[in-house]
């Protein structure tokens, strides 16, 4: 078993990296470039119908078929890998950021503002997300910054888990003695002391978040409460393509391919990460 | 039981009901942000004035909403959900036999989903390294990355379109005979059996291989001990609690699973209905769907937790 690890490994920058990582981290790319440039390259407008029949099969021209309306698949996937990506990256950026900060701010100064935080986020913790996802809808509605910021909520309590623990363990460290003696503030504490120590298994736990979020995010379109049409991303073209299940029409398969691409390739990325990065007591 | 378990456990259980009280405001709170004024929208567009203010009065929509969260509270205790305001109906009424029939979907999958990843967790872990251990992980591992949608429409794709054994909807009503009540639940139930599974396969496997790696397991294994004998005598019994720990954890995945089943099976449930409920904005029905998925979920991770404890021999 060790040997066969061993000699998969490929050496590159100091770290050595399989193949199964280096292929999921391609794909990784390949989404995140198309989630930019998705206006520049779809060969029809998002809206246009380009075909006379509906769930079409997938042919020359339309290389993933047509939707329930005729429209082409190609185009919608690639435009809604803009929003699951877009808006799913937004939302993991401000839990972690929220989540990683306040965790080393409540490792380091303990007492009960540590307390207060970790019991109201535990408690935040415990409502079930697709749930918390449902009640917000129903009070605000549903928008790109209105899901962003739910989505971001629901993860920050998980992230700030996650750094407090670590955080905690590095907050013991002689250094940090050191540093407070010479009356360093806060900032310079979590930021050039702590931070520097975690930031390995904080970037893992970065990834298994993404992932968390995109599949709360699709499934959230799903029900039909994330993005409103004319907007798709993923989980709303399996959606609104749902009445081709029967014929197995690419309409519906290719979006739902998209998602288990996207997710498994980073969780694939996160487990075969050089051990180095990936450890979580780094 | 020593007093210091029994005072975790106690503690344990205080933080949950704080963190009831906290989920049921939040819940209240979230709900009653909603735009548009409760009274007007329930007397229509031609409601006097006087008849809103009535109304407003009637349901205590001037006092500050403190005070209307207590009178939900205190409602709360006496089993008064309060009234929908989509159909007129007591919650009560609407909630009733939809909870049974989700009661049900969950039962079903907990008795397949318990056993079936149990043994596959453990054998797994038994046998780590081998291509059967690699096919469960990379199978399990494969549904935890997808969203639940998509195992279901996996699943009518290969049991209703391909082989055509099953139908892709369910409606209790119909349900004449054992084989209409088996073609009905089928779906649901072998879609959320294999979300929870796959949870809960990871999660046991994870639990038993901890245990294979403490030191008195290796001094079974220097002993001679057979390695089935080295599992089931020496290292079973020690991972038992990490194990319940797990199921417990694992069956709180059932709560997002329902939620998404329902939906797309036209499973009449407690989650289905919240979903409607959602579009119509009812409130006094989202509130109390919102609160018994809480409850069930917080009840579930507590167990799991005090299960912990009280399994950790240094406690004892």
């Amino acid at each position: 078993m060790a040997a066969r690890v061993v000699a998969s490994r490929r050496s590159f920058l100091g770290h050595s990296y399989n193949l199964v990582g280096v292929i999921a981290a391609l794909v990784i790319l390949t989404w995140t470039l198309i989630a930019i440039f998705a206006p520049y390259i779809i060969p029809h407008s998002i809206g246009d119908i380009v075909d006379d029949d509906y769930f079409g099969p997938i042919r020359q021209g339309l290389w993933l078929g047509s939707d329930y309306l005729g429209r082409d698949m190609l185009s919608r996937v690639l435009m809604g890998a803009r929003y699951t990506v877009g808006i799913s990256l937004a939302a993991v950026v401000i839990a972690c950021f929220s989540g990683v900060v306040l965790g080393m701010i409540a490792a380091v100064t303990g007492g009960w503002l540590d307390t207060c935080l970790s019991r109201f986020l535990d408690a935040m913790n415990s409502i079930p997300s697709k749930l918390f996802g449902l009640v917000v809808v129903a009070a605000v509605g549903s928008s790109i910054p209105v899901l962003i910021l739910t989505l971001a909520v629901i993860y920050t309590p998980g992230a700030y888990r996650f750094a407090r623990a670590l955080a905690v363990n590095i907050n013991t460290m002689d250094f940090m003695t050191v540093a407070r003696v010479r009356g360093e503030s806060i900032i310079y504490l979590i930021g050039s002391e702590i931070l520097p120590n975690i930031i390995r298994p904080v970037l893992a736990d970065f990834g298994l978040r993404f992932v968390f979020i995109v599949l709360l995010l699709s499934g959230l379109s799903f029900l039909g409460l994330g993005l409103q049409p004319p907007l798709a991303d993923w989980g709303a073209l399996v959606r609104e393509n749902i009445g081709g299940l029967p014929f197995a029409a690419p309409a519906v398969i290719v979006p739902s391919l998209a998602i288990a691409s996207l997710t498994i390739s980073v969780n694939l990325l996160i487990d075969n990460l050089p051990n180095k990065i990936r450890d979580r007591d780094a | 039981m020593t007093s210091g378990v029994l005072n975790l456990v106690l503690k344990r259980l205080a933080i949950a009901v704080v963190t009831l009280l906290i989920v049921l405001f939040a819940v209240f709170f979230a709900t009653s942000m909603l735009p548009g004024d409760t009274a007007s929208i329930l007397l229509g567009q031609a409601a006097t004035p006087e008849a809103v203010a009535g109304l407003r009065e009637a349901m205590h929509l001037n006092d500050p909403a403190i005070l209307r969260f207590l009178l939900w509270l205190v409602g709360l205790l006496h089993g008064d959900l309060g009234t929908s305001y989509a159909n007129n109906m007591p919650v009560a009424a609407l909630i009733g036999g939809r909870l049974l029939n989700t009661m049900e979907l969950a039962g079903i999958t907990t008795l397949l989903s318990v056993p079936l990843a149990l043994m596959l967790g453990i054998t797994a872990a038994m046998l780590r390294g081998s291509f059967y251990d690699r096919t469960v992980t990379i199978l399990s591992i494969g549904i935890i990355s997808v969203p639940e949608f998509m195992v279901a429409t996996l699943a009518v794709l290969l049991f209703a379109v391909y082989l055509r054994w099953l139908p892709a909807l369910s409606s209790v009503n119909e349900a004449h005979s054992l084989t209409d009540i088996l073609r009905i639940y089928a779906m649901p139930v072998i879609t959320l059996t294999f979300v929870i599974s796959a949870q809960m396969i990871r999660m046991t496997r994870a639990a038993v291989i901890e245990t294979l790696s403490t030191p008195y397991v290796e001094m079974a294994l220097l002993k001679g001990a057979s390695r089935s004998r080295m599992v089931l005598k020496h290292a079973l019994p020690n991972a038992l609690g990490p194990i319940v720990n797990a199921v417990a954890l694992s069956l709180s995945y059932l709560v997002g699973g329902v939620i998404i089943v329902e939906t797309i099976f036209n499973y009449p449930g407690i989650a289905k209905l919240m979903v409607d409920a959602v579009a119509t904005r009812d409130l006094p029905l989202i509130q109390s769907c919102a609160m018994i998925f809480c409850l069930g979920y917080l009840l579930l991770i507590t167990a799991a937790d005090i299960i912990a404890i009280m399994s950790n021999p240094r406690l004892r």
